[in-house]
């Protein structure tokens, strides 16, 4: 392709095509902001309320989730602290109303509501959302050289499915005898015969059910028909691949969950029986229902979903931490190809292994065996995924910028998390485990140090492309150190609770029976501490967030930071601005010569090749220039 | 379709909305509603598990043609093939230029499917009239759940086509091409309820 | 005007098949869509036929066990589903693509049929 001619724009080299390119926009936003009638100018409620723009749905899914999160977080803590401190009235309780802690005082029903929405609330309106809809939306189409995804209207009709399930959810709080409180796995006959707040809460699951199935369809249709010129499959950067299997997992696994919510619907409200047993006693008095019915049908129905769901609360954090590693240790993913096909081999398999939820069922050694099988197999793509992450650091030129310390964070954390799955998955182990705190604990580790801080990783890493404002490192350091050692304090006592014998979902923690009262009384006060540590580390963050946001919304960006201040070589960073153009993302679309991790390129100068550049970048002019340039975007 | 993202125009111009692209042979539409219909699959599967989940662990299990209408619920399955075909012939006649033509055979469809909906009405009624209840047994609880989604599905295809017969045949005037899309993706939707009604006729009413 | 991506990706392989062209390629001659319209049309009568069958089996296999009429039934459906399938919604000329997300969607949905009854069939001491 030959040299491209290179100018100096104030204090920065640029490309004098780029250089071009970024003084028309400027023409162009310009003449916008000054023009009434110029052809695009939006009302204010199409523009940010019914936005059609995947960035602006991505911010919004964004927010909206980091509230529910914050939200799940703080019922938590009202948990752990009874938990740590069971039958004690502390004042925060008072919130809640006299019916659920009279003299602030938590009472069993109502910590039941606060355990059952904490994890509704976390999984279906904080992590998913933000995972698949905040991250998946904004990014998927950039790093893909889209203009948008294949179907923007769908787009916003998801996000607004989605904020309503929320609401309705929220809503279900003030319903007479409080809000779901038969976990968040509904089992009947319990939650059949709950209280109103149960069926609001399946209503809720309706919509976030829709809202999911058709941003799925959306992501997909946008992924294999919207690449870019030259994007091939083995092209992608992993966190396409991640979004992209994550995407055919909701769009199969949803729909048998909704078939139950309506099944149980029908039980609650047209007084069916498909979950009921005939001569179900409640309270003493014999149900007048049909019969005939079986809870274990549910438990089929919701475990269908509810398995490839975790692997939809995984895999786009693989993604997220796959990028910023490439990114962090400025080499290429060692690996690449055993992780997609890994992934693919993992989503296949999570639609066969449920029913290892379901071991104490009374399941036969037949079935039981099976998904013992299926569920160790599964162990295997998680294992490569984990292992190639782990090799990929191996001679890495390593920075350690808050996205990758978090990132860096999220393997061993994950580790943790998936090692202790495997007693879980074994039939034998499991009946002393299941409805244990260890399977708390498994689980937390996974999503909490795992996918949670491939979440911050992922705010950090991309708030300068959103916002063309970098996040305060110091601040992001506090965050990350006080966050990992409390949440390390939280779950790992409880792998020790559960080996114990300490039940899961008891409002006192397990001081009301004898095997289990020791080990609660020496580790829950513990734990709830370090919640409040945990609280405490995310004030910080939220400062930083919401001071750079609105530093960023009101025109105040980073001056020297350029549109690609971490060096990355994917579609996102090299291609567009930041924040992006508002629209169509792309001058020209843009064409791809070379994989997504071009790091450390023998021969290049640069330590980095964007996908869509054709040639390695030659020197400047005047040599010497550019490798300082280079060099100044690894201090940055 | 040429690959540029116009900036500057009110409506961002998608790649592939309209024409195929190259190396999948498909348009995005026809992508998005057969990966939609995947997912209708996997939720009347879930019903048809629930059934025989359900069957299986019954003491007794009423017979449908005990006390269904055979009779009206085979008329309705030969309406609901007669509407499979007219939405095809509407949409083949799209293809041929003739909106004339192809909103008469929508029509049809739409009358069609009322006529389904207005059968299954006197069903239901009848059911209710005869005091069978969702509530009275689980197969009556399974038949009207599967019945009641399908119709559900009956109606939203209603609402859609009526759309299409209205406000939005206006897409022919500078886009028939994109028209004719959106009338053979509805009209794969279509049929995949006309598959749902095919094995939920014998299922629930001849066994 | 070509698309820019032609030139890198592979083309479409078009391949008619009886009477039903591919339904993707946008420039059909009326002939071709007139010969599907006609198939259609015979598909038509062929399900309705099949309908008559159906209820005509019932009647016929009122003194056999419930098996078999539930796979008499189940493979008269599957018939006319496939002729649905097939020609209705034109899957006999389908892109690979599509093929390939309803295979998928075929083995999750044998999974969904079959693993929940076989839990049932192997309880616990059996």
């Amino acid at each position: 392709m030959g040299l491209r001619r290179q100018i100096r724009v104030g204090s920065q080299w640029m490309y004098a095509d780029e250089a071009h390119r970024a003084l028309r926009e400027a023409l162009r936003v310009m003449d916008d902001e000054h023009s009434e009638h110029g052809g695009h100018h939006q009302p204010w409620i199409r523009r940010y309320v019914f936005s059609t723009d995947h960035k602006w749905i991505g911010i919004q899914y964004g927010f909206t989730a980091l509230c529910f999160l914050l939200l799940g977080f703080c019922l938590m803590i009202l948990m752990r602290l009874q938990l740590g401190w069971p039958g004690q009235p502390f004042a925060i309780m008072k919130l809640l109303g006299a019916t659920r802690a009279p003299g602030g005082i938590l009472l069993p029903e109502a910590y039941n509501q606060l355990g059952a929405m904490h994890g509704t609330i976390m999984i279906f309106l904080g992590i998913v959302p933000l995972a698949v809809g905040a991250f998946g939306n904004y990014l998927v189409p950039l790093q893909i050289g889209a203009p948008d995804m294949a179907f923007p209207k769908l787009n916003m009709a998801s996000y607004w499915c989605y904020l309503p399930g929320g609401l309705i959810m929220l809503a279900s709080f003030l319903a007479p005898g409080g809000t779901a409180q038969s976990g968040w796995t509904s089992y009947p006959p319990l939650s059949v015969i709950a209280s109103q707040g149960q069926t609001w809460w399946l209503i809720g699951m309706v919509f976030l059910i829709t809202s999911s199935l058709l941003g799925s369809v959306n992501f997909i249709v946008t992924i294999i028909q919207l690449r870019a010129k030259g994007l091939s499959y083995m092209r992608f950067p992993f966190f396409v691949h991640a979004q992209f299997v994550t995407s055919f997992l909701l769009l199969l696994a949803f729909p048998p969950l909704e078939a139950a919510a309506v099944l149980q619907l029908m039980d609650r409200l047209a007084g069916t029986s498909f979950f009921l047993p005939s001569g179900l006693v409640v309270s003493g008095q014999a149900l007048t229902n049909a019969g005939g019915g079986n809870p274990l049908l549910w438990q089929h129905l919701f475990w269908f979903l509810a398995h490839p769901e975790v692997y939809v609360l995984i895999l786009p954090a693989m993604g997220i931490v796959a990028e910023i590693i490439a990114n962090g240790t400025r080499k290429p993913l060692w690996g690449y190809k055993s992780m997609v096909f890994a992934t693919v081999f993992l989503g296949f398999m999570s639609f066969v292994v449920w029913a290892h939820h379901m071991f104490l069922t009374g399941m036969g050694t037949t079935i039981s065996a099976f998904f013992q099988t299926t569920t160790m197999i599964i162990s295997i793509p998680s294992v490569i995924i984990l292992s190639s992450l782990f090799i990929s650091l191996w001679g890495g030129s390593i920075r350690f910028t808050t996205p990758m310390l978090f990132a860096l964070a999220f393997l061993p954390m994950f580790g943790i998390g998936g090692l202790t799955g495997l007693p879980l998955g074994l039939a034998a182990a499991d009946i002393h485990l299941h409805d244990t705190y260890y399977v708390i604990g498994h689980f937390h580790y996974v999503v909490a140090p795992g996918t949670i801080f491939a979440m911050f990783a992922g705010i950090y890493y991309w708030f300068p492309k959103a916002t063309g404002r970098k996040l305060n490192e110091f601040w992001g350091r506090v965050h990350f150190w006080i966050s990992f050692v409390c949440i390390n304090g939280i779950f790992f006592p409880m792998f020790a609770q559960g080996l114990a014998g300490v039940s899961r979902r008891l409002y006192d923690g397990g001081m009301q029976y004898q095997h289990a009262k020791q080990i609660a009384a020496q580790t829950n006060p513990f734990m709830s501490i370090c919640a409040i540590g945990l609280l405490a580390a995310q004030v910080p963050f939220i400062f930083n967030f919401f001071y750079n946001a609105i530093a960023a919304a009101f025109g105040n960006r980073d001056e020297g930071l350029g549109s690609n201040p971490w060096g990355a070589t994917t579609m996102e960073w090299a291609a567009t601005t930041s924040p992006p153009l508002a629209h169509g993302n792309f001058e020209v679309l843009p064409v791809v010569y070379r994989g997504p991790y071009e790091y450390s390129v023998p021969g290049s100068e640069v330590d980095f090749i964007p996908q869509h550049q054709p040639a390695a970048i030659e020197p400047a002019p005047r040599g010497g220039l550019l490798p300082e340039k280079a060099v100044a975007m690894r201090e940055n | 379709m040429d690959a540029h993202a116009s900036v500057g125009h009110a409506e961002l111009e998608i790649p592939y909305n309209v024409h195929p692209r190259p190396d999948t042979g498909v348009y995005n539409a026809k992508l998005g509603i057969w990966l939609f219909l995947a997912s209708e699959v996997m939720l009347f599967g879930a019903l048809f598990s629930s059934l025989i989940l359900l069957r299986t662990g019954a003491e007794s299990w009423p017979r449908g043609y005990e006390f269904l209408n055979v009779k009206l619920a085979t008329f309705n399955t030969f309406i609901l093939i007669l509407s499979s075909v007219t939405v095809v012939m509407a949409w083949s006649h799209l293809r041929l230029g003739n909106l004339k033509k192809g909103r008469i055979y929508i029509s049809a469809t739409v009358l069609c499917a009322l006529i389904f909906l207005v059968a299954k009405g006197f069903e239901y009624s009848h059911e209710f009239s005869e005091h069978r209840l969702p509530k009275t047994n689980n197969f009556l609880g399974i038949y009207f759940t599967m019945t009641g989604l399908h119709g559900l599905h009956i109606l939203g295809g209603v609402i859609v086509f009526l759309y299409f017969l209205g406000p939005g045949a206006k897409m022919w005037a500078h886009d028939p091409e994109r028209y004719t899309n959106r009338i053979e993706v509805v009209g794969l939707y279509w049929h995949f309820v006309d598959l749902v009604w095919i094995f939920l006729f014998p299922i629930l009413y001849l066994m | 005007m070509t698309d820019p991506a032609a030139a890198v990706e592979p083309g479409v392989d078009v391949h008619e098949h009886a009477g039903v062209g591919d339904p993707n390629a946008h420039h059909h001659s009326p002939e071709q869509i007139r010969a599907e319209m006609r198939v259609y049309l015979t598909v038509f009568f062929g399900l309705a036929a099949l309908t008559a069958v159906t209820v005509g089996a019932f009647y016929a296999l009122k003194g056999f066990p419930v098996r078999t009429a539930i796979i008499v039934a189940l493979i008269i459906a599957s018939i006319k589903g496939f002729l649905v399938a097939g020609f209705f919604m034109h899957l006999l000329s389908e892109k690979k693509v599509i093929y390939g997300v309803l295979i998928l969607t075929v083995v999750f949905f044998i999974f969904l049929m079959t693993l929940p009854i076989s839990h049932h069939a192997n309880p616990f001491g059996s």
